[in-house]
């Protein structure tokens, strides 16, 4: 990846690998991002002349297993880290395999309570409730998007040369920081719009 | 993966999608200039319109479209689309990559001793997001609907119903990503990469302050990220986060947006960035001349951890100034107090590294090189451009001078005289290193004073004009009965506007000469200290042809037990003539 | 243009006018003071230190705590600012509005790009209003239903007060964000959708004044402004009389128009 890799000992460096550096620095990011989403929630619904209560219009059942969903793949990730630190690569396909399909059940739930509310004709500019169900459920799923995507390019890298790269162990281990944070998200998420 | 699998890197692979950070250094630092450059021409329009509200523009009024210029006058829609594209285009095209993107990728590696940054590819994107960026940008001039006319702060509800602000916030996006990956990039780089004995405390300041600059654009941008993303939604989706019930718009009730949402939340959001985003602009100049400062006396920098320290002050603070902005926005007046305390708290970091800057000159043997006239320059302008601050920033006087041609001399103060003198001094001090010519000093020192004097004729009558109570962003001033008598000074600036393009054609003449027929010099011709330095000029790929090692802090320079009066970070140690 | 404008700050107008004033000449002879010495120092230091032969830099510095010197006499000169000045003036511009009893009050919303002004007539009291009663007519939406909204009195671009009276304007917005900004009086605040902010002074000289929008609300922000004229009691109410005839001339007319 980097010219410097080779020779990244003699180098003065905080003993943190650099991608490991970049992946939490990007995660400082994102706790912005959402941060600025959760606040401006905050800001909003203090303000709103009123506001529904969330588990009266939304699906909680199905948030429910969503969640489920979640937690589990962020397990699923950490065994395919373990079955890649153990040189397992069968059991990696098989945990993140496993991580994917849970993402993807994920979205297809996520997909169905979108679909539904779409059909009663609730869309983001029904009012300022929608509009920040949407908006922040949207912005959570691309992330979830981008992390199937992430994940999917892994095994597809470990099918090639990525196995046996020096890097690779690495680059599970970044997929599962990401992942844990997207996780983390929803944990807010979840109660913030469908319990309070 | 290796350097050595291919054989010659082709023209595409060297000059277009390089992963050098010399050349991505140098793309983004033609493209800005580039940027810079329409920016300012997109002004001169403006100011044209200002002086001589009214009459058809010379020459070029002709070219324009029937519909922005009727019969070659600047209509009200144009001039505003010109207005935001300006702030846009000098803010986020211009003055911050200029002195991230091509002065951070160019010289801290170097500075550091590093062979490139941590992630060459992750730099390359960066670029080749800012470009598209900045073009999608440029492009919304030609699409129906015109460019974004909503001033570059964009406050909604006006810019959620004017046309041309989604571009605007796509652009955004590109570049607040770009800007995110590169920061990420700078910041692993200083961590991780610096040279065997380079520890942070011998740093030079202008690693140090691209280093801060770096954490600032991480962590403010993102809000600025969401609070687009928030508008795009009110624009496109028709969602009410900015939009409150009831508006009436043109006589018919907005019922397209169910309301519920507030206006002010946008200017939080969006001055959370931009108020970090103002030491962005103004920290890496400043490390810029404090090298310069260091090499031109021929001795060390006053107070090194001071400055290191007040820049790390002044990055934290500046996420809790953002709502000195809105003093008179309608926010709490009770909260305006706290933002009064924490602004006149900020301004104590910068008066004291400009301090340290001006007493780093006490003692030293002062060479009036091209490019340390620049730093000197720097240190007034700015000087002015902060404590016009003062006025600005307390709640009281704010009253008066909030939005008016006041804010906007103190601020073109700070960026201009400021950020981009001290620009010009960097691209007059590392052009040797980039190219290894000089650049001319006759016309060197023609540009200097010629800018000087154009830029203070610009900008020291706006203060004049925005006392006399004159706003801003007015596109014909004189319907107000309250501006008549700032007219001619606005003629003043315009013509001085006019007159400093006229002196940006010795540096862009002087750039394209020197970089072919320029003198050529040795690897260090300021006699420098730094590791930047101590590399050929230009430098190979990988910089360095061994590793350098480090044994000292990056000033010193008049070293007694040395027989040159600078002493190299790498040198194992002094040698006695 | 006419004796109210000058080089430098227009005329003072308003109650508020003078402590502003007084607030900018400080701070501005403050930093021509500072500026000048610190010139004076900066070009002594260019002069003195300039190479030269057989001039050798002198690697000493100055101690440290002569560089916090700048820095401790700026935060002491701002804590001062801030305790003497800033804060008691912004409670008294600002903070802590007056009571409505004793002022005159003024309705003022901004629209692209045009200033309504309602006054609530005899009675002291503004009639209710509705957004859907809004029209060219009836900018504020003044339901007519309201007895106390019969003698109101709304004018558009155009705004008058007795002198020496304290007035108290509720300031709002119908479409964006514009900025109630009488430059005489050293007044300003926005007018922000959905928010209705008070906005108070007492004009202190009678003349013709300007109201300016000051933030840019579209196309013709340039060409929004009002008339502002203060005269003393006798001449307002007879102004607001006289005014409250015409609406009252238009009125029955507008309703015809409705049928």
């Amino acid at each position: 990846m980097s010219a410097h890799a080779a020779v990244a000992a003699p180098y003065e460096n905080t003993g943190v690998p650099d991608g490991k550096l970049a992946i939490w620095l990007f995660l400082a990011s994102e706790v912005m991002l959402f941060g600025t989403l959760f606040t401006s929630y905050i800001v909003l619904r203090t303000a709103a002349a009123s506001w529904p209560v969330g588990w009266e219009v939304l699906n909680v059942p199905l948030a429910t297993l969503n969640t489920f969903f979640l937690i589990a793949s962020s397990v699923t990730i950490v065994m395919a880290h373990a079955k890649a630190s153990a040189r397992d690569k069968a059991g990696f396909y098989r945990f993140m395999g496993l991580t994917v399909l849970l993402s993807l059940a994920f979205l297809v739930v996520k997909g169905f309570e979108y679909g539904h509310k779409f059909h009663e004709g609730h869309f983001p500019s029904t009012s300022i409730f929608y509009a920040v169900y949407f908006t922040t459920t949207g912005l959570h799923g691309l992330h979830i998007i981008g992390g199937v995507a992430w994940n999917l390019g892994l095994m597809w890298w470990a099918g090639r040369d990525g196995w046996d790269d020096r890097l690779f162990l690495g680059r599970v281990e970044y997929a599962g920081l990401y992942w844990h944070f997207v996780d983390i998200v929803w944990i807010f998420l979840f109660p913030a719009l469908y319990l309070l | 993966m290796s350097e050595h699998a291919h054989a010659e890197p082709s023209f595409t692979e060297r000059y277009v999608f390089s992963v050098d950070h010399k050349v991505i250094g140098l793309q983004y630092l033609v493209t800005s200039f580039v940027f810079l450059l329409l920016g300012f021409s997109m002004v001169l329009l403006m100011r044209w319109q200002l002086a001589f509200p009214g009459q058809p523009l010379p020459l070029i009024g002709r070219l324009l479209s029937a519909s922005a210029a009727p019969g070659g006058v600047i209509g009200p829609e144009f001039y505003n689309q010109l207005g935001a594209m300006h702030g846009t285009i000098m803010v986020f095209l211009g003055i911050v990559p200029l002195g991230v993107g091509a002065f951070g990728n160019y010289v801290l590696p170097l500075q550091i001793g590093a062979p490139d940054m941590a992630f060459p590819r992750m730099n390359m994107m960066s670029y080749w997001l800012y470009l598209p960026g900045g073009l999608l940008m440029l492009s919304s001039f030609l699409l129906p609907g015109g460019a974004a006319q909503s001033g570059w702060t964009s406050y909604p509800p006006l810019s959620v119903i004017n046309p041309g602000q989604t571009v605007w916030l796509l652009a955004m996006v590109l570049l607040i990503t770009s800007s995110l990956l590169g920061s990420i990039n700078f910041i692993v780089t200083t961590l991780n990469l610096r040279a065997p004995g380079m520890t942070l405390w011998r740093m030079p300041v202008f690693v140090w302050s691209q280093f801060v600059t770096a954490f600032l654009l991480l962590l403010a941008f993102p809000p600025l990220e969401a609070a687009a993303v928030l508008q795009l939604m009110d624009r496109v989706f028709h969602t009410s986060f900015y939009m409150p019930e009831g508006l009436i718009v043109g006589g018919q009730l907005a019922s397209q947006w169910s309301g519920g949402g507030q206006s002010l939340l946008w200017q939080h959001l969006f001055w959370f960035l931009a108020h970090p985003e103002v030491y962005v602009l103004i920290l890496p100049p400043m490390g810029i001349c404090a090298e310069i400062i260091s090499n031109n006396t021929r001795k060390p920098i006053f107070g090194y951890k001071e400055i290191v320290y007040a820049m790390m002050f002044l990055g934290t603070m500046s996420f809790v100034v953002w709502a000195h902005h809105m003093f008179v926005s309608g926010m709490s007046t009770t909260l305006s107090n706290f933002f009064l305390v924490t602004t006149m708290i900020i301004s104590v970091p910068s008066v004291a590294l400009l301090t340290c800057l001006i007493l780093s000159l006490k003692g030293g043997a002062i060479r009036f090189t091209t490019p340390m006239l620049f730093a000197l320059a720097f240190l007034p302008m700015f000087g002015i451009g902060g404590l016009t601050g003062l006025p600005l920033g307390l709640t009281v006087t704010d009253i008066y001078l909030h939005d008016t041609y006041y804010v906007i001399g103190h601020f073109h103060y700070v960026v201009v005289t400021g950020s981009l003198i001290a620009l010009f001094a960097g691209t007059y001090f590392w052009f040797p290193k980039w190219f290894g010519r000089r650049m001319d000093d006759t016309l060197g020192k023609i540009h200097f004073w010629g800018t000087l004097a154009a830029m203070n004729g610009i900008f020291l009558p706006m203060f004049a004009i925005g006392l006399q109570g004159q706003s801003r962003r007015l596109y014909d001033p004189t319907a107000h009965l309250h501006n008549l008598i700032g007219q001619p000074l606005h003629v003043v600036s315009t013509v001085s506007a006019f007159v400093l393009m006229l002196f940006q054609i010795p540096v862009i003449y002087n750039f394209f000469y020197s970089m072919f027929r320029g003198e050529p010099t040795d690897s260090n011709p300021w006699k420098a200290t730094t590791l930047d330095w101590q590399c050929p000029s230009p430098p190979p790929h990988g910089n360095f042809a061994k590793l350098p090692r480090v044994y000292r802090g990056p000033y010193e320079y008049s070293h007694p037990d040395h027989r040159d009066d600078w002493l190299p970070q790498d040198a194992e140690k002094a040698v006695a003539s | 243009m006419n004796g109210n404008y000058g080089w430098f700050l227009p005329v003072q107008a308003s109650d508020f006018a003078p402590a502003m004033d007084r607030g900018i000449h400080i701070i501005h002879w403050a930093m021509g003071v500072i500026f000048v010495l610190w010139s004076v120092f900066f070009a002594y230091l260019l002069v003195r230190y300039r190479a030269r032969d057989g001039h050798k830099p002198d690697r000493s510095h100055l101690p440290l705590s002569v560089s916090l010197a700048p820095d401790i006499a700026v935060l002491a000169f701002e804590v001062l600012l801030v305790v003497v000045y800033a804060v008691p003036s912004w409670n008294r511009m600002k903070r802590i509005p007056p009571s409505a009893e004793g002022s005159l009050q003024v309705e003022v919303r901004g629209e692209q790009f045009n200033w309504s002004v309602r006054y609530p007539g005899a009675d002291g009291k503004f009639g209710k209003t509705e957004p859907r009663f809004v029209d060219f007519t009836n900018p504020f939406g003044v339901d007519e239903a309201d007895p106390a909204g019969a003698d109101d009195v709304v004018t558009v671009n155009e705004l008058r007060f007795p002198v020496n009276e304290r007035v108290l304007v509720r300031l709002t917005s119908k479409d964006v964000i514009h900025s109630f900004f009488i430059p005489e009086f050293r007044v300003k605040q926005d007018a922000v959708p959905g928010l209705a902010m008070p906005v108070w002074f007492t004009p202190t000289l009678e003349g013709d004044f300007e109201l300016a929008c000051a933030q840019l609300c579209g196309v013709g922000h340039a060409i929004m402004r009002a008339d502002v004229k203060v005269t003393d009691r006798a001449a307002f109410d007879q102004w607001l009389a006289a005014k409250k005839n015409a609406t009252l001339a238009a009125a029955p007319k507008a309703a015809v128009e409705q049928w």
